[in-house]
């Protein structure tokens, strides 16, 4: 009897041991096994199915009132694309700038700063919510995302824009993680897309975008973390997949392993 | 004293069971005036029907059990339910986990600040900094006007791959233990779901089992000042229950489990999902409740802390009070109740 329990003491003892030597030293080998960063991927699925059955279509961000906007709104990530091809529409002030709204479309556009900032446009005063833990409230003015698909004629079978920007991203290692070079890329799914406070925004606070805000167009995705706002917008490509960009994930952040959906 | 020694079990005292005569003596004529065991409450009797208790009935009804010198008799108490059991060790895990992928998050943005918004430049409540010193990289933590110097913990300490680096909290504290947002995010919105189912299910099973009616809400007389001061000071004097006593939680038990149970883990839940720009969509009264989203992220972090505190004193009075008997009783739910002390 006295050598089961000690059996039993030792197990338990062995399980503690053991226990103690995985949070120690196992974290860090567990977080880069392909299997363990899948099981714990699944998380978002359950997030995203919960929120979108709690939240509803429609439900909208919290907008504030003028007296609430920050007084420094931060900028992140790029602050100034490098591109040559971004540096020329910088210097001629983007009159050579056009948007592209193609892919899975029967009417593709083409169109104009000017000619967006003729369409009717919504103004709204949000908050941004940074995936790294801050909030900053802005004034933002831009088309809304919707009107804009309607007029392109979604084709049945797309399921996502993906807005591909003008910065390469990168360099910022320092915050660790797999932090490679790319393409600033975004994608939404059609609820996000026809949402009323999704904007292509153009103004902030009043002002044009300035460069470091995403000049000369950003979108507002008011339901979701900042890194889904994404900035120097050139084209939106409706796709009925984004398995097949970059890498696969559906957005710079995305391939560097953040959450597709970012309600959270 | 019996502590962890492990007598033969005919000689054990065994929980009482249906049939008390039959269960309390075992035929060892050397102890004349043992003492027979507290009958046990309605919900532990359970304890009749466990294993140990089966094969000492069985060892004294066979007369085989005369074979080991006699020692003080123990009587084991059934604790804890196997719901229980199971909901603590998986929360045990997930909020380990949780502070630790939180600690990262915390790093992406080490400042608290109180209101709807904040960001750099704007005045922290609290803040882990570094800044480069003469002697080389120095941390500091801020809170409001108080500066203090951290160097080696907070703030700059040594990095995943053993320089000095700033970093608010230190890689021994982290998951992962280098700086990987992304990573620490997935960590920590996978164990709050496990967190959260898990914290339903031990609701459910302890409202249907009356576990928070019987174990965890204070009797009638415990409220009494003279009690809780009673407790306070045996308590502050490391005296820890015996006998008849041992069985139930202490008033201070009591309170500190129900306050992490009702008050700080479910406030844990409720400042994260605040944080949400979801859930604030759907919900924002609750942001607004809490004094706004960077308000909810303060008081996520000053609720973790309280979590971390709870944990320390919890681990410090099992460590006190007996570990072995403590560890065991939550892993196979039988507890030693510590004999009454012979001497005052």
């Amino acid at each position: 009897m006295a050598e089961r329990i000690l059996t039993r003491r030792r197990l338990l003892t062995a399980g503690g041991l053991s226990i103690g030597g995985f949070a120690l030293s196992g974290c860090d080998r567990l977080s880069q096994d392909r299997s363990v960063r899948g099981g714990l991927s699944r998380a978002e699925g359950l997030t995203f199915a919960v929120q979108r059955a709690l939240i509803g279509r429609h439900a909208l961000a919290r907008e504030y009132s003028l007296s609430d906007v920050s007084p420094r709104f931060p900028a992140n990530g790029t602050l100034m694309p490098d591109t040559d091809e971004y540096q020329r529409l910088l210097e001629r002030k983007f009159v050579d700038w056009r948007l592209t709204i193609d892919g899975l479309v029967s009417r593709p556009l083409s169109l104009s700063l000017v000619e967006l900032m003729k369409l009717p446009s919504r103004t709204q005063i949000t908050r941004h919510d940074c995936v790294e833990g801050w909030s900053a409230i802005g004034q933002w003015t831009g088309v809304q995302l919707g009107p804009l698909l309607t007029a392109a004629r979604l084709a049945p079978g797309a399921r996502y824009l993906v807005f591909h920007c003008a910065d390469n991203l990168g360099g910022e290692a320092y915050k660790g993680g797999d932090q490679s070079m790319g393409r600033y890329y975004e994608s939404i799914d059609l609820i996000d897309a026809f949402h009323p406070q999704t904007i292509l925004a153009f103004r902030l606070n009043g002002a044009p975008l300035d460069v470091a805000h995403g000049a000369p167009l950003r979108l507002r995705v008011e339901r979701q973390l900042g890194y889904k706002h994404a900035k120097y917008v050139m084209r939106i490509e409706a796709v009925r997949s984004f398995g097949h960009i970059a890498g696969g994930k559906g957005g710079y952040w995305e391939d560097r392993g953040y959450e597709w959906y970012a309600g959270i | 004293m019996p502590t962890e020694q492990q007598p033969e079990p005919a000689t054990r005292q065994s929980a009482p069971a249906a049939s008390p005569g039959e269960a309390t003596e075992s035929a060892n004529g050397s102890q004349p005036t043992k003492p027979m065991t507290a009958p046990l409450s309605d919900g532990d009797a359970v304890a009749a029907q466990s294993p140990v208790a089966d094969r000492a009935h069985e060892a004294a009804a066979n007369g085989a059990a005369v074979s080991q010198p006699a020692k003080t008799p123990r009587e084991i108490l059934y604790r804890h339910r196997l719901a229980t059991r199971v909901t603590h060790w998986i929360n045990a895990l997930c909020v380990a986990i949780l502070v630790m992928s939180g600690l990262q998050i915390f790093n992406a943005h080490p400042r608290l600040y109180w209101g709807e918004v904040g960001a750099y430049g704007d005045p922290a409540a609290f803040e882990i900094g570094a800044y480069d010193g003469e002697d080389g990289l120095r941390g500091v933590v801020r809170i409001g006007a108080l500066e203090f110097d951290t160097t080696g913990v907070f703030g700059v300490s040594n990095g995943a791959y053993g320089r000095a680096a700033v970093q608010a909290f230190p890689s021994w504290a982290t998951i992962p233990s280098y700086r990987d947002l992304a990573t620490g995010r997935r960590w920590h919105l996978y164990f709050a779901w496990l967190f959260v189912i898990n914290m339903c299910v031990y609701f459910a099973f302890s409202i249907a089992n009356g576990h928070f009616r019987r174990d965890l809400l204070p009797a009638h007389g415990e409220l009494r000042p003279r009690h809780v001061l009673g407790e306070i000071v045996a308590h502050a004097r490391l005296r820890f229950a015996k006998g008849e006593p041992a069985k139930r939680y202490n008033l201070l038990q009591k309170i500190s489990y129900l306050a992490i149970i009702f008050i700080v883990l479910p406030a844990m839940i409720l400042t994260g999902l605040s944080m949400s720009p979801g859930f604030n969509a759907a919900a924002p009264w609750l942001s607004d409740l809490l004094g706004g989203r960077q308000s909810a992220r303060t008081l996520h972090f000053v609720a973790a802390s309280l979590v971390v505190l709870f944990v320390v004193i919890h681990l410090a009075m099992v460590l006190l009070a007996g570990p072995w008997n403590g560890v065991r009783s939550m892993v196979t739910g039988r507890y030693v109740v510590p004999p009454e002390r012979k001497h005052g």
